[in-house]
């Protein structure tokens, strides 16, 4: 299945590589390089690559690109689930997946590597299970070890992996046994012109903490769970209980993780917190444009609408944009010609706007499109999908 | 960090072996010698005898091997350390055996043995990881060892390892290709495998050693199936693909009588009814192909099985499980595989990208099974364009009469997009709406006549390409695009956007006989600077001038073919001479030149506007080669369906097993055991087990029809809360007679139930009051004619005289058993001091409480320590948490001073192990005391034979198992310090057991009645397994706890 594995950064420096069977020259990667270079944004690198010998599957996380090396068929999802896994993997040993951390604890990477692969085949991918093998840095450990000599790695084998329970360690101790779990809701919506919504979903997952001593069995019932029609369960949730109950019940695995994602259909449309207005015009035959948006909060929400960020692709013609703001910052990148505008909190007495003159390329034709507006923003305790969550037991 | 400083100071000092494909550093400024002096301190650290030296040289070691450094000649110094205690240094040097071995395979050769050893290491990790390492070293010669390593690890007892065996395979076959066929037979027994640790790891093998040996699937096909949901999430992505192709050989296809649908749909549905058979049999006749569709059981039961999956958080479990329904499951069903994928589409854009290839093969062929989710492909501004082009690829599949318009409105949006590319593609998009619906044809040509006029000449140009395709369906009616388009050639630049211009005046000339000679003479004066594509449609222009018009043509043609006689482009060169040969007649040229007009102005068919993702669905989906559009290697083709059906019974499998057995469908099984002779050899330590077992026996020789279990103790002949407890067994002088002491519950006093023996006689024994006395019990009143449930301590000979008796299997007897005599552990409730000189202790009696079969009877032992008399004692208040129910014990009038009273009281714990709290009351005072159960003593021992219990354990397998390894005590280790030491622990009755290494117990739950099975497999040595296989887990957790450290203290 997956061969060899190499991490390139962006600057094209392949940091490691790590072979599961016979080693792969590096030289492999040109192919992908040479990709790289004609799809000119790194997002477009296509993820599957095939080359005269090899395949190569790459995904793009947190500045490296993860590139995988496979002689033979096999599902390219099966693939890309892995290397994102390995990232997520790095990401909760080290706090962060970037270069830097990868370099500086090359080997432990390498360690969790080699227990996460054999012969290309996934082994261990419970991120519980591989703290049990594999211990995490941390600062105290490291100065015992490095005084000591002793290592970071476990000498039992992880009872997760030979039970039925395979996301969960044993023998989990907490003096204070606490649970919590965090409901997060994205509401994605296509707003056209004139404002009304084209296409809204809501996507949401729980989050979920876990610090339960022993082997707590817990159960989560919703208020109306028949508002999620798509659920995604982490192994941990019995299908069956659910199928018939509705009702969550799951062993935990012990510390952070996902416990569901789910999706709202909208089949009543969902009503979008906040509105835009806009005015952004390129006079003809003149080297300016105007350019002037307000932001405001739709009414009866009783919940305060805050972090709010938009940012704006301009047109390639633009040069320069001076505006004024009523509240946040915004900045402008002239060499990618984005537009970005921090706005923080919106208060409804005074709403934010933004305005002022764009500078365009002198003798460029007028810029025909309009460009979109992504708006972001955060509503605190407010569950848009009404989904509430009722009760939790555990044992 | 250790790790960190190793690395930088290997990054500082790269280039270290003076490999000069790696000297592109530029801080390597080769100072060899201090190079060369690092090493020779690495090697000096490896020699000494400090594990921490040790341990820093080997990280600093694969710091270099993990950046691509060549560190191989280090491979003696680091091979010494194969055998080290320190289990980092071990797994690090692991690391660069295997990276290096290939190259040093004399050396690696000296680490053998190590691993040898290590195979047969108690601890199973260290056998696992001696094989793992001894399978990954790839040299040759060591073939034979690994063949016979992974045979021995294939029947090793720790499913773990036999994971690592299913893993090696692949790894041997790499490296061996004519160890095939002993591979083969290891798969093949590994297939057997019934743990779901395994069953992942040797279907992967199997696909890359023997994917073509489809037979050895059969008889584990439904077991597979079943397991399916337990098995690791990378497993199960590789069990379903196998699974799809396998049912594609096995099964015939659901959707084979689409023509018929409805009507066979119906027949299907009734199954195999006779008169269905008969109405097939006279259409047989008729219409030889059609017989009614009947999907068979196993087919069913892999499309059931799998369903849930599409659950999963893993999105290439969901994928494999979307192929599995688009490849085999009826049309109708397939439906439900969209709205997971759809789900896909906010996950990573990788994945959005993978599937959506996939989702665009699909909506070709099933249109209406993705269109309630057409806003969901909708395409978002912050997508990366290659995400774009797939979306639209999708919306463009999915358009139809009825959506059409809103897609058109939404294309409208994008064509304003700053994405060039993705613009481009959406005008093709359009195009290709426009082909395929005629209705919106006339709408989309205006708009896209009216791109011609916007300001990007991208834009332009590829609007002029698509109208070029939409105007060979209809020229006559739109002379005057085309004579819009002939203006264009002035401004626009792109090639292939006038070479289209061209030819569509070339082709039409006759609807703009006045402007094409005007183009004709535009492109003859810029002919040389404009590019190959264009110039060959100024070639063609015009010829086909020339044959319409050739008055006003004749000497540009002329021009353009001189010029392209001379042109730098050989096809340009050749196209010329061609087309002077064949129009311009000489006295040479042949019959041709009559046919000129013919050969360039033929009706040419419109082109068809096709996705690129038609037929791409005969690749398996999901797989690299559907992405690729190209076989890859190693493709397992996915075959057609069959015409006939294989023969089903290959799936059969000899003894029934439970996996068939699914809670909805629960079948009683009675199979035929071989006679039972074990127990003779069983007998010694274990009374408790031994007469288990014999009364086992004699419940279950009742020939078959001792069904009563599963009436009772919920008898409808016993009304509600009347139920019998077995107490005693009277004896009897009948051999054959088993008759039990019970008590009604309801206050009813005690009653016998008589059983009727099997010779159907009707024994009433001993303290049968309660029969005389009907009216204290209502619900016993009538004396059951049939036989009535007993379990008791069976007296020997009785057992001796059931010995022999055929076993038969019934589906679920277990029968309750009195409890093992162990000692019996009491437990303070209140002191002597707290309780001013009333001192209570108490025991779980393990007796059933009377009162009710969910209580467990708790034992009270009072003293009164005081010099004076205690009145009135009695349980008041009790505050139980919720479900929890306290049956409290008759008041006590009162106790003498020294005098020691004893009551039974019975709590419902719920089968959970928390404090039942409660009031002890004197006349004087109140205390408050709690109870707090051991687990051990939530259940009541149950019998079962081994059957019985291996079927039970196959039910209770998945999360309901929970193993845990132990090292027993010295005093620990005979057999009957085992039982001893466990049926102290835990009020649970023994199982026989074929081998003499394990030991089997079985309890049920008092409250729920689920049943908890108890295995302790002897390892060698002290070393234990023990197993808790119960649907309860706290339960199941908290009892391997409590044996284990009943064992091991």
């Amino acid at each position: 299945m997956i061969h060899s594995l190499f991490l390139i950064n962006c600057s094209g420096d392949i940091f490691l590589e790590k072979h599961w069977k016979s080693v792969v020259s590096q030289s492999v990667c040109d192919y992908f390089f040479e990709a790289q270079e004609k799809a000119v944004d790194v997002e477009n690198v296509p993820p599957v690559i095939s080359t005269p010998h090899h395949y190569l599957i790459s995904i793009y996380r947190d500045k490296i690109f993860f590139v995988s090396v496979i002689q033979t068929e096999v599902p390219p999802l099966f693939v890309i689930e892995f290397l994102h896994r390995v990232a997520d993997t790095f990401q909760d040993y080290f706090g962060e997946c970037s270069e830097t951390s990868i370099k500086d604890n090359v080997v432990i990477v390498y360690e969790l590597l080699e227990e996460m692969l054999d012969n290309g085949f996934p082994l261990a991918t419970e991120s519980n299970i591989l703290k049990e093998l594999i211990k995490p840095p941390t600062i105290l450990r490291s100065v015992v070890n490095s005084i000591t000599g002793s290592s970071n790695v476990g000498d039992t084998l992880p009872t997760g992996q030979l039970s039925n329970i395979p996301w969960r360690r044993a023998g989990v101790k907490y003096t204070n046994n606490e649970a919590y779990f965090d409901v997060i809701e994205e509401i994605d919506a296509i707003i056209d012109k004139s404002g009304s919504t084209v296409f809204a979903e809501i996507q949401g997952v729980i989050d979920s903490c876990i610090k339960l001593s022993g082997m707590p069995d817990l159960s989560l019932s919703f208020m109306n769970p028949r508002l999620l029609d798509d659920v995604s369960f982490h192994p941990c949730i019995r299908f069956k209980r659910w199928e018939s109950e509705r009702v969550l019940s799951f062993i935990p695995p012990d510390g952070n993780f996902r416990l569901i994602s789910y999706r709202v259909s909208s089949q009543n449309l969902v009503a979008i917190p906040v509105y835009v207005k806009h005015m952004i015009s390129f006079k003809e035959n003149s080297s300016s444009g105007r350019f002037d948006v307000t932001i405001g909060p739709k009414q009866n929400m009783g919940k305060t609408v805050e972090g709010v960020v938009m940012t704006v692709h301009m047109p390639k013609a633009v040069l320069n944009m001076n505006l004024t703001s009523t509240q946040g910052n915004y900045t402008f990148d002239p060499v990618t010609k984005v537009l970005t505008w921090d706005i923080g909190k919106i208060t409804p007495q005074k709403l934010p706007n933004l305005k002022g003159i764009v500078n365009l390329q002198s003798g460029a034709p007028k810029p025909e499109e309009n460009p979109s507006l992504n708006i972001q923003f955060k509503i605190q305790q407010l569950a848009i999908s009404a989904k509430t969550q009722t009760w939790m037991e555990g044992r | 960090m250790a790790a960190g400083q190793a690395y930088s100071e290997e990054k500082g000092g790269s280039s270290s072996l003076g490999e000069p494909e790696y000297g592109h550093d530029p801080a390597s400024g080769g100072i060899f010698s201090s190079d060369y002096k690092r090493h020779d301190d690495l090697k000096e650290m490896l020699d000494s005898n400090k594990d921490s030296l040790k341990l820093e040289a080997m990280k600093r070691i694969v710091a270099m091997i993990a950046r691509g450094k060549n560190a191989s000649d280090l491979f003696p110094a680091v091979v010494k350390n194969v055998a080290c205690k320190n289990i980092e240094v071990k797994k690090l040097v692991y690391v660069y055996l295997v990276r290096y071995a290939e190259e040093q395979q004399d050396l690696a050769l000296l680490s053998i043995s190590t691993f040898q050893r290590g195979l047969k290491d108690p601890n199973q990790l260290i056998r696992a990881s001696a094989l793992r390492v001894l399978s990954s070293i790839r040299v040759p010669i060591i073939v034979p060892i690994m063949m016979l390593a992974i045979k021995e690890a294939a029947s090793d007892m720790s499913p773990y390892v036999r994971k690592t065996a299913a893993h090696a395979i692949p790894k041997l076959y790499s490296l061996d290709s004519d160890q095939k066929d002993q591979l083969i037979e290891v798969i093949e027994k590994l297939l057997a495998d019934k743990t779901t640790l395994v069953a992942g790891s040797v279907v992967m093998a199997f696909e890359e050693v023997c994917p073509e040996r489809i037979d050895l699937i059969h008889k584990n096909y439904r077991k597979l199936c079943n397991l399916l949901i337990d098995v690791e999430e990378w497993g199960q992505v590789v069990i379903i693909n196998m699974l799809t192709r396998y049912a594609r050989t096995q099964f015939l296809s659901p959707n084979q009588n689409e023509s018929l649908l409805e009507d066979s749909a119906e027949k299907a549905f009734y199954g195999s009814d006779e008169e269905d058979t008969k109405d097939a049999k006279a259409e047989a006749t008729s219409l030889v192909k059609r017989k009614p569709y009947v999907m068979d059981p196993d087919h069913r039961l892999l499309l059931r099985n799998t369903k849930p999956l599409l659950q999963s958080r893993n999105a290439a479990v969901v994928m494999a499980v979307a192929q599995l329904y688009f490849h085999l499951a009826p049309k109708a069903e397939v439906g439900v595989i969209a709205k997971a994928l759809v789900r896909l589409l906010r996950s990573h854009s990788e994945v959005q990208y993978v599937v959506l290839q996939n989702v665009a093969t699909m909506s070709i062929k099933r249109r209406g099974m993705f269109e309630p989710y057409l806003k969901s492909f909708y395409i978002r501004s912050t997508d990366p364009t290659q995400i774009k082009i797939l979306k639209l690829e999708v919306l463009t599949n999915l358009a139809n009469e009825t959506n059409i318009s809103t897609i058109l409105r939404e294309f409208q949006t994008y064509i304003r997009s700053m994405d060039k590319d993705f613009v481009a593609a959406t005008i093709q998009a359009i195009g290709r709406c426009a082909t395929n619906i005629g209705k919106v044809r006339d709408t989309c040509l205006n708009g896209l006549v009216q791109l011609l006029s916007n300001r990007d000449e991208l834009v332009v140009a590829e609007s002029v390409v698509v109208i070029k395709k939409l105007l060979q369906m209809q020229p006559a009616q739109h002379s005057e695009i085309i004579k819009h388009m002939a203006k264009l050639t002035d401004n626009i630049q792109v090639p292939m956007a006038r070479a289209s211009i061209l030819w569509l005046i070339g082709e039409y000339c006759e609807h703009v006989p006045k402007i094409a000679p005007d183009v004709l003479r535009k492109m003859a004066k810029s002919f040389t600077n404009e590019e190959d594509i264009v110039k060959l449609q100024v070639i063609n222009l015009a010829a086909k001038l020339y044959l319409t018009n050739s008055k006003q043509s004749k000497l540009l043609t002329q021009y353009v073919l001189n010029l392209a006689k001379y042109d730098q482009n050989y096809d340009i060169r050749d196209r010329a001479r061609f087309i002077r040969q064949l129009i311009v007649p000489t006295e040479k040229s042949g019959a041709l030149n009559k046919y000129a007009k013919k050969l360039f102005l033929a009706q040419k068919p419109a082109p068809i506007l096709e996705s690129s993702f038609k037929d791409r669905d005969h690749f398996q989906l999901g797989s690299l080669s559907h992405l690729l559009n190209a076989k890859a290697v190693g493709y397992q083709e996915l075959p057609d369906w069959p015409d006939e059906a294989p023969d089903p019974s290959v799936r059969n499998v000899e003894v029934p097993e439970w996996t068939k057995c699914t809670s909805r469908e629960k079948r009683k099984e009675k199979v035929e055991k071989p006679f039972y002779s074990d127990s003779e050899g069983e007998s010694g330590p274990t009374e408790s087990a031994d007469s288990g077992e014999g009364l086992g026996s004699m419940v279950e020789s009742g020939k078959g029809d001792w069904d009563w279990w599963d009436q009772w103790p919920l008898s409808p002949r016993m009304a509600a809360g009347h139920m019998v407890l077995p107490m005693g067994l009277c004896s009897c002088s009948c051999p054959h007679v088993v008759v039990t002491m019970g008590l009604c519950l309801w206050g009813c006093s005690r009653v016998a139930v008589p059983l009727r023996c099997p010779h159907g006689t009707v024994a009433c024994q001993g303290s049968a009051n309660c029969f005389s006395s009907p009216p204290l019990c209502p619900a016993v009143t009538p004396p059951p004619p049939q036989p009535v449930p007993s379990s008791n301590i069976v007296s020997t000979s009785l057992v001796t005289d059931l010995e022999g008796l055929t076993l038969t299997d019934t589906s679920l007897a277990p029968a309750l058993l009195s409890p093992a005599f162990g000692s019996v552990r009491t437990y303070e409730l209140l002191h002597r001091m707290t309780g001013e000189g009333l001192s209570v202790e108490y025991c779980f009696s393990r007796r059933p409480f009377p009162h009710d079969p969910h209580m467990v009877a708790v034992q009270i032992q009072i003293s009164n320590n005081t010099d004076a008399e205690v009145k009135s004692l009695r349980i008041s208040e009790p505050k139980p948490l919720s479900g929890m129910r306290i049956q409290e014990f008759p008041e006590i009038e009162s106790l003498a001073p020294g005098d020691t009273a004893s009551v039974v009281m019975g709590i419902d714990f719920c089968d959970s192990t928390q404090a039942a709290n409660f009031q002890l009351c004197t006349h004087t005072r109140h205390f408050y005391v709690s109870i707090q159960p051991p687990v051990g003593e939530l259940m009541a021992p149950v019998f079962m034979s081994e059957n019985e219990f291996k079927k039970e354990q196959g039910k209770l397998t998945g999360m309901s198992e929970i193993t845990e390894k132990l090292t027993l005590l010295e005093k620990c280790r005979s057999d009957h310090a085992i039982v001893q030491q466990v049926t102290s622990a835990a009020n649970v009755g023994r199982v026989p057991c074929g081998a003499d290494n394990e030991y089997r117990f079985a309890a049920k739950t008092v409250t729920s009645g689920s049943l908890v099975l108890i295995t302790l497999e002897k390892r060698e040595g002290a070393a234990a397994q023990l197993t808790v296989n119960s649907e309860k887990m706290v339960i199941g957790t908290m009892l391997v706890k409590d044996i284990v450290q009943a064992l091991v203290q």
